[in-house]
């Protein structure tokens, strides 16, 4: 067995860069679902074709990066 | 750039890997974020360690303590004298908190695979589901290394005496305050921010987008740019203690840095301190 069809890409999602990697082993297709800049991978999932294992990870992560508070960043 | 290291034994290639698959006196570990990865295929003959449950003291906030570890490497085949090659998820973040505490407890031969679990993948290399179950070693570990660990006086004496550099290896965005941890991840502290006179110095800066590390000329001007120089002690720290190992690793291993310590307290203590100093943004 060996990871096949190993694709890597970067897009916005709520305000977020993400970085996107699906790869395929045997029938099964994996997606995990990191942040840019804090490097932490907090979704994944995975599916019968790229498009099904993709679109459920970016459910996932559209849905903690909705849950992230931003607070001003100022000494006061 | 090629990666040329200040100590080569301490990072190999996923091609020298794959030409050591069934080496007898080497040892594949695997150490993911994502700890149920391990069980969709890794390396042919790598174990895997949870580092939830292996890598920690699960009572106490600490790392392993030292007879557990000696439970670990010895059920996971490792002798003293055994080569060990970790690598991971995430550009080997778990791996380098491995190896981290394996340099604590003094095993002399432990390396990282450069590009990780995301490299060997990408490379279509091949992958097993079945669970090797070595057989045990004797592994009696060294007294542990804490010039390579700061605890929190220290970095408190760092911030008053500036006698450290300070580097803050998590994203612009903790650095500053705006978020209190990782988009996506639970807030487990009570103020944001960074520890006062720290360098925002990412941690992913040093790897290059396949994984790799990036060139020591790369790294050098990295740190340099920023004012962490290997004339002065450095301290890395982050959310809980795993990426500063990443850049600890970079420092100390790649770069040859003499006096690098990696804080594991990091934000989820300070960020949590009754009347400790914060500085924002």
């Amino acid at each position: 067995m060996k990871a096949e069809e190993f694709t890597h890409r970067r897009q916005q999602l709520a305000g977020w860069e993400i970085v996107i990697e699906t790869y395929r082993l045997g029938e099964t297709y994996f997606t995990t679902i990191s942040t840019a800049d804090a490097g932490a991978r907090f979704a994944r999932a995975q599916g019968a074709s790229k498009d099904e294992s993709e679109q459920a990870a970016l459910e996932k992560a559209a849905h903690w990066l909705s849950q992230t508070r931003r607070f001003p960043v100022t000494n006061e | 750039m090629s990666t040329v290291t200040a100590s080569p034994d301490v990072l190999v290639s996923t091609d020298w890997v794959s030409q050591h698959l069934t080496d007898a006196a080497t040892r594949l570990v695997e150490v993911d974020v994502d700890t149920a990865a391990y069980d969709q295929g890794h390396v042919p003959g790598a174990i895997g360690w949870n580092w939830t449950t292996e890598l920690c003291d699960t009572l106490v906030r600490d790392i392993i303590p030292a007879d557990k570890f000696e439970s670990l490497m010895s059920r996971s085949g490792i002798g003293n004298d055994t080569t060990v090659v970790l690598y991971g998820d995430n550009n080997n973040w778990f791996a380098a908190w491995a190896l981290w505490q394996m340099k604590i407890y003094g095993h002399r031969d432990v390396r990282i695979m450069n590009g990780g679990r995301k490299k060997w993948l990408a490379e279509g290399r091949p992958l097993d589901t079945q669970k090797p179950s070595p057989t045990a070693a004797t592994y009696e570990a060294h007294p542990p290394d804490l010039s390579i660990r700061a605890f929190l006086p220290e970095v408190q004496d760092a911030v008053k005496k500036h006698s450290a550099a300070l580097v803050d290896v998590r994203s612009p965005q903790e650095f500053t305050g705006e978020i209190l941890a990782p988009p996506g991840l639970p807030e487990t502290c009570q103020r944001g921010g960074h520890i006062p006179g720290a360098k925002s110095i990412p941690w992913g800066k040093a790897c290059n987008e396949d994984g790799t590390f990036k060139s020591n000329a790369e790294l050098e001007q990295l740190y340099s740019a920023a004012g962490v120089t290997r004339d002065k002690p450095v301290i890395a720290y982050c959310r809980i203690g795993e990426r500063s190992s990443h850049t600890w690793f970079v420092l100390k291993h790649l770069l040859g840095y003499k006096d690098v310590k990696n804080y594991d307290g990091s934000w989820t203590e300070w960020g949590n301190l009754v009347g400790a100093p914060v500085e924002k943004p």
